[in-house]
């Protein structure tokens, strides 16, 4: 169906944070260190404090009282010490948005100790350790059989490094607040958040204040893909702006400002070995991950989960080693985990079945385990073979020559590639309330819409439960005063309030005036099951023989998801993946500066992502799934998993139209041509 | 400061502003029209198009002070008082946005872009106003970024308002 709220998103009356209005509303800037290693000598306010409009700076000159420091990346102006270059050190208060941002570039003097840094992550760093976990709560490394065997007997074997950039979420929202302390002390922050209970939780956390003082507002958000997913710096510093100067304030973090304090995807180095028999089944496979996080904070990239996932082997292990640079703490963004990781595998898999002469699709459905490989638990439902051969079907692969290097039509040599998706499903506990009000349905839970389509997918879900015409519910999210719910990552978003909801329609049903529901004892139930959606991504790729230019004439994304619960929003969140892979293969990538530690191509003239001639012919379909073993809606989690594989079917497209394997994203000129 | 007058979706605004204002941000913080949207504020999204007497144009990038005269319209002024512009319901229809927030920016270029004619840097034939096919709306809406990845979905939706 239409999205519910699209009349207001395409008549400009669909608020983001920064857009309520507020009286004798002021602005904040914030002042970024120069310094990505270090302590702050003196800070000088004296000027910026002089101009006229500017109401307040906030420092570590005066330490602001915070209720917890724990967050080290939210604890703002609590030390003198610097972690990363474009940590936020001081931030301007002013009547204007244009006097704040003059007054904390220029009037600022902050005199520091620069002390040496490091920003590269190298396999040989000599800080490289083994985290405890990872994300979220995954076991760092992983060893079944033994592998030093299984490789010693293969007929064929792949031992290859793959690497991926820093690369950044830049939802076209920049990050933003705005924060208004009222009368008796509650704090209402309107934010661009993915959670706003979680939002909520942490803000109060963060000043020491009970939760329910504080109310988190964002019923729009501007996209996210993880860098909202949790509290960001702009909301602890618009509540402490307004602290202290007595007013509402507003924060937008400028797009350069996004790439030091969002979060970004971690670079890897991954290296992978396959070994299989003369037949192609895989006698061994090993991915061993080295990824960076901040000296303040860890986050450890779960990379190499998906193999423990995709396919049978006696012997296999995964590691996942962490170094800590004087960086900011990279975050979740699209699919952490599985993009990086399956690009790394499923080309590791396209080599493998070329060494092996095998056709590619065949080589993964002789390798497609009975049982989840490590755990060995049964799949709730797997179709990953369905996939693979609807995928061939649709895309024509049949009369495919896989000699590669051949195909040339005029300039541009031509070639196509496939490769496999999967993303875990997922659901986390989560409240509803369903009420009759003034004739109409009207559901309540704190969810977030970031783009996803989650108002209009509930208010389906919520009309089928009750037998009601969509017209007739309202479905109210964005907002934690309403029934607490899980926050929108890891593609858990529909399964998880849309579990609530159902049980909260029910409940209505059953007592004819309200009904609610708080669905943690069934999450708490699921078990026994392996839950993973599965896909088949294939790519067609032109490359111009002189410029080493690549163009993606056609993508096909094969999903089994199991049910699609809107089949126009759901094709959207499948392309839209997909288009962000295209994005990943072909042009994403942060530079780091080594000289200074920042990031260089920090704006979205240099930080290329996927643009409207850049998207030929990208298609997403899906088969029937039916999986009783999920929650009510027998739905498996889409947002992320159309990302996953896509960089994997480009680069091995690449390979077959030239002959060239590029083992490091993105596939730039310079490598084609090198 | 600045006093400023503009006609914005066909009635006249004034206001006075700080002369370093754009007019995005004249758009957003004073006259509360904030449909217009910010995602860059160099340039390098689309996301703040409006037209400006008539030609789509980055507000971000427009001194406000410029434009002292000047008629603009926004997204708010797109559709006429109650009916959505064409553009509009089609961006509904063929879900050609998700999270919304390019939305605003892609239909002022849009309907800038419908108004243009000429030849773009794909057209073979340079002489005259080429058929407005995919290729041509992907080359003419190049500028406007959507990290959604909702372009496949935006180029249909104009492709049908067009035809
Ligand atoms: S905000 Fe004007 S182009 Fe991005
Ligand atoms: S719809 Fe979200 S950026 Fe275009």
């Amino acid at each position: 169906m239409n999205r519910v709220e699209g009349r207001d998103k395409v008549t400009g009356r669909a608020r983001y944070a920064y857009e309520y209005p507020a009286e004798d509303v002021a602005y904040a800037y914030a002042v970024q260190s120069p310094i990505a290693h270090g302590r702050i000598r003196s800070i000088d306010a004296s000027e910026a404090l002089a101009t006229p409009g500017v109401l307040a700076v906030l420092s570590s000159a005066d330490p602001p009282a915070l209720g917890s420091r724990d967050d080290a990346e939210l604890a703002l102006f609590q030390t003198h010490e610097v972690a990363y270059h474009g940590q936020i050190v001081a931030a301007v208060v002013a009547t204007t948005s244009e006097t704040a941002r003059e007054a904390a570039q220029y009037a600022v003097r902050i005199e520091y100790d620069a002390e040496p840094h490091h920003v590269r992550l190298r396999t040989d760093h000599c800080g490289l350790y083994r985290p405890d976990k990872v994300n979220p709560a995954f076991p760092t490394d992983t060893e079944q059989g033994d592998v030093a065997a299984g490789l010693a007997r293969a007929a064929v074997t792949i031992d290859a490094t793959y690497t991926t950039p820093t690369e950044h979420n830049n939802p076209m929202e920049p990050h933003a607040s705005m924060a208004v302390w009222e009368e008796n002390g509650d704090l209402t922050l309107f934010d661009s958040i993915q959670g706003a209970s979680d939002d909520r939780d942490t803000i109060a956390s963060v000043l020491g204040l009970p939760p329910e003082r504080v109310r988190v507002i964002s019923p729009h958000v501007g996209g996210g893909f993880g860098s909202k997913g949790t509290t960001r710096p702009n909301a602890i510093l618009a509540a402490l702006a307004a602290r202290a100067v007595g007013r509402p304030v507003k924060i937008a973090l400028t797009r350069q400002q996004m790439f030091d304090v969002t979060g970004y995807r971690t670079p890897t180095i991954q290296r992978v070995r396959l070994g299989a028999d003369a037949a192609g089944r895989l006698t061994a496979i090993t991915h061993d991950v080295v990824e960076q996080s901040s000296t303040i904070k860890e986050f450890a990239e779960q990379t190499a989960t998906p193999t423990r996932v995709m396919y049978a082997a006696p012997a296999r292990r995964t590691t996942h080693r962490l170094v800590r640079l004087h960086v900011p703490t990279p975050a979740w963004m699209r699919a952490p985990g599985e993009a990086p990781g399956m690009w790394a595998l499923e080309s590791a898999m396209d080599e493998l079945a070329i060494a092996a002469g095998i056709d590619p699709i065949e080589l993964r459905v002789l390798n497609e385990p009975a049982v989840e490989p490590e755990s060995g638990l049964p799949f709730s439902s797997r179709n990953l073979v369905a996939c693979l051969r609807e995928g061939a079907r649709r895309f024509g692969w049949a009369n495919r020559d896989p000699e590669p290097g051949i195909r040339l039509e005029g300039r541009w040599l031509t070639g196509t590639g496939v490769a496999a998706s999967t993303y875990p499903a997922r659901r986390r506990p989560s409240r509803a309330s369903a009420a009759v009000e003034d004739g109409d349905f009207v559901i309540r839970i704190a969810a977030a819409d970031i783009g996803t389509g989650a108002r209009t997918v509930l208010t389906g879900i919520a009309a089928q439960t009750l037998g009601s015409p969509a017209e007739r519910v309202r479905v109210e999210i964005g907002d934690s005063a309403l029934p607490r719910a899980s926050l929108a990552g890891g593609s858990m978003g529909t399964a998880s309030w849309g579990s609530a909801v159902v049980r909260a329609c029910e409940a209505l049903l059953k007592n004819g005036a309200e009904g609610t529901a708080d669905t943690t004892e069934d999450v708490e139930s699921d078990s026994g099951f392996a839950r993973h959606a599965f896909g088949a991504q294939f790519a067609e790729v032109r490359v111009d023989i002189d410029t080493g230019e690549v163009r993606v004439p056609r993508l096909l994304g094969v999903f089994a998801a199991g049910r699609v619960l809107d089949e126009k929003l759901g094709r959207s969140q499948f392309i839209g993946g997909m288009t962000m892979g295209l994005g990943m293969a072909l042009m994403e990538e942060t530079v780091v500066d080594e000289r200074s530690g920042a990031f260089l191509n920090h704006d979205l003239a240099q930080y290329h992502i996927a643009t409207c001639a850049d998207v030929r012919d990208i298609e997403a379909v899906w088969i029937e799934e039916e999986d009783p073993h999920l929650n009510p809606m027998g739905a498996k989690g889409i947002g992320e998993i159309g990302i996953v594989g896509t960089a994997a079917a480009i680069a091995n497209a690449v390979y077959h139209a030239t002959g060239r394997r590029i083992r490091d994203l993105p596939i730039t000129p310079p490598k084609l041509l090198g | 400061m600045a006093e400023i007058t503009l006609q914005v979706n066909g009635a006249q605004r004034s206001v006075s502003a700080d002369t370093r204002t754009s007019l995005l941000d004249l758009l957003r913080e004073h006259l509360d029209l904030t449909g217009t949207k910010k995602g860059c504020d160099h340039g390098q999204c689309g996301a703040c198009t409006v037209l400006i007497d008539g030609r789509r144009a980055n507000s971000c990038l427009a001194l406000a002070v410029a434009w002292d005269g000047a008629e603009i319209t926004t997204v708010e002024g797109l559709g006429d008082g109650a009916e959505p512009h064409p553009l509009q319901t089609a961006f509904m229809d063929f879900d050609a946005f998700q999270c919304g927030y390019c939305t605003p920016g892609q239909l002022c270029s849009a309907a800038g872009m419908l108004a243009e004619g000429g030849p773009s840097a794909v057209t073979a034939d340079l002489t005259g106003d080429p058929p407005l096919t995919a290729e041509e709306i992907r080359e003419r809406m190049n500028g406007n970024l959507c990290r959604c990845g909702a372009y496949v979905n935006i180029v249909a939706a104009i492709e049908d308002v067009s035809r």
